[in-house]
């Protein structure tokens, strides 16, 4: 099945829709996270400090952009590997996150918490940047601006092309 | 004597990473077209058009063709009849930082592999300087992304190791990498040498033509036999199975030890980008 979906109101309900293999459009916001930001995130959670975010019903895409030209939006912005997030994303998911956009395969454990949470992994074109820096409409960086490509970035993305790999009941587009 | 000016090299360095960066290799996109053609899982020709349209628009926008612009490497040739006035390896190491400021290209280097503290960087570049015969300078260069890097495998076989057995490593390699490292893949094979020969020479192969053909029959026959074996994995792109799980497999060797069988595999991307030229 092909889906719109307005990503600025997941539920449930809707989440409980998609399945593994279906096509997805996505508008809304989204927040970037890679491996630094992971590694912040889970000692600032395991340490209940504050995040500089939200993530209740939020989606995190695993990128690091090209930083923009003069006159555009974003450079370069496609998913990166996601099983180097495995060992935070349980975590995240218990945090809230409803949905994560990457590449590549996931461990047993994150397949797990995405079914107890109901929330789902997708997959987006891998290799192409270019391509899907067109379907970003803004982006800012909007913490750890230490980390360069890997901060924080909240892009707002129209149009945005994913394959459900992993939906609510815990099936795997890669069994 | 050729007298070569290191700012010559610089410059061509700057040009040479921003034709990789952007533009994908001409035997690579051809190779592209035509898995794209035959391809009959629908999803997955949808996402192979991608690819193809994907370079279309890096190109006319001189965008990169993926966010992970790589680790800047660059292979040298120079001829032993060459000088060259002022410093080889700053004019390479400076040519690189130069594209990938000039056409922001991410910085994706920690200085301390163990500290990785940031501001990142988008070098120094990765130097591998050979002498040829003659009065040529050769510069390739590549712009290796981690993805497909961190899939690496290398193994110290037995010798008594059978062509069977080299075929099911290098077959495994690829099953062990899954969708991860954006197939449709080019792989590269080092067989021979010490562990770090076959390391470079794998490296060296994704460097090859596509539709090269090896010159040595009994490896010609062995980059076939695998070719086929990893595209009846069915990975695919993106993962989604198909025909297309390899473009080719390239193979190149070197003579080594009476105890050893030292074979390395390192994995292309869809995007493998490199380029190269003369002076």
């Amino acid at each position: 099945m092909n889906y719109i979906i307005d990503i600025n109101n997941l539920n449930t309900t809707l989440i409980g829709k998609l399945k593994a293999g279906d096509m997805l459009y996505l508008n809304g916001k989204v927040y970037t996270a890679r491996d630094q930001v992971h590694l912040r995130l889970y000692k600032a959670l395991k340490s209940k400090k504050k995040l500089p975010i939200c993530l209740k019903n939020r989606v995190i895409y695993y990128t690091g952009p090209t930083p923009k030209k003069k006159d555009s939006v974003i450079g370069s912005c496609g998913p990166t590997t996601s099983s180097r997030m495995d060992f935070y994303t349980p975590i995240l998911v218990n945090a809230g996150v409803k949905m994560f956009i990457g590449k590549g395969r996931r461990s047993k454990e994150v397949i797990q918490s995405l079914k107890r949470k109901k929330s789902i992994y997708v997959i987006a074109p891998a290799g192409c940047g270019a391509y899907l820096s067109t379907r970003i409409l803004k982006s800012k960086a909007i913490a750890y601006k230490d980390l360069g490509a890997e901060a924080i970035f909240e892009l707002e993305i129209k149009n945005f092309p994913v394959i459900v790999c992993i939906d609510s009941g815990g099936n795997y587009l890669y069994k | 004597m050729k007298i070569i000016k290191a700012a010559s090299i610089r410059k061509k360095t700057e040009e040479l990473f921003l034709e990789a960066g952007t533009i994908i290799r001409p035997d690579i996109l051809k190779a592209l077209k035509k898995v794209t053609k035959s391809e009959k899982n629908k999803l997955a020709k949808e996402m192979l058009q991608l690819i193809i349209e994907n370079a279309r628009i890096a190109k006319s926008k001189r965008l990169p063709l993926c966010q992970d612009t790589g680790l800047p490497i660059v292979f040298v040739e120079i001829g032993e009849e060459v000088f060259i006035e002022g410093s080889l390896k700053e004019a390479i190491i400076n040519g690189a930082l130069d594209a990938y400021k000039k056409y922001a290209f991410r910085q994706s280097v920690v200085i301390d592999p163990v500290l990785r503290k940031p501001p990142f960087k988008s070098g120094p570049a990765l130097l591998h300087i050979e002498t040829i015969k003659g009065k040529a300078l050769k510069l390739t260069v590549m712009a290796k992304g981690f993805g497909s890097e961190n899939k690496t495998k290398l193994k110290m076989m037995n010798p008594t190791a059978s062509i069977a057995d080299i075929e099911n490593f290098i077959v495994s390699s690829v099953e062990d990498a899954g969708p991860d490292a954006c197939p449709p893949y080019i792989i590269g094979v080092g067989i021979g040498g010490a562990a770090e020969t076959a390391n470079l020479l794998a490296k060296k192969a994704l460097l090859l033509p596509v539709d090269s053909k090896n010159k040595i029959k009994h490896l010609a026959l062995m980059e076939k036999r695998i070719f086929k074996k990893i595209n009846d994995l069915k990975i695919g792109v993106m993962g989604l199975g198909g025909a297309a799980t390899c473009l080719n497999v390239k193979i190149l060797t070197s003579p080594t030890h009476i105890a050893g069988l030292p074979i390395a595999v390192n994995i292309g991307c869809h995007a493998t980008r490199s380029a190269s030229c003369k002076i």
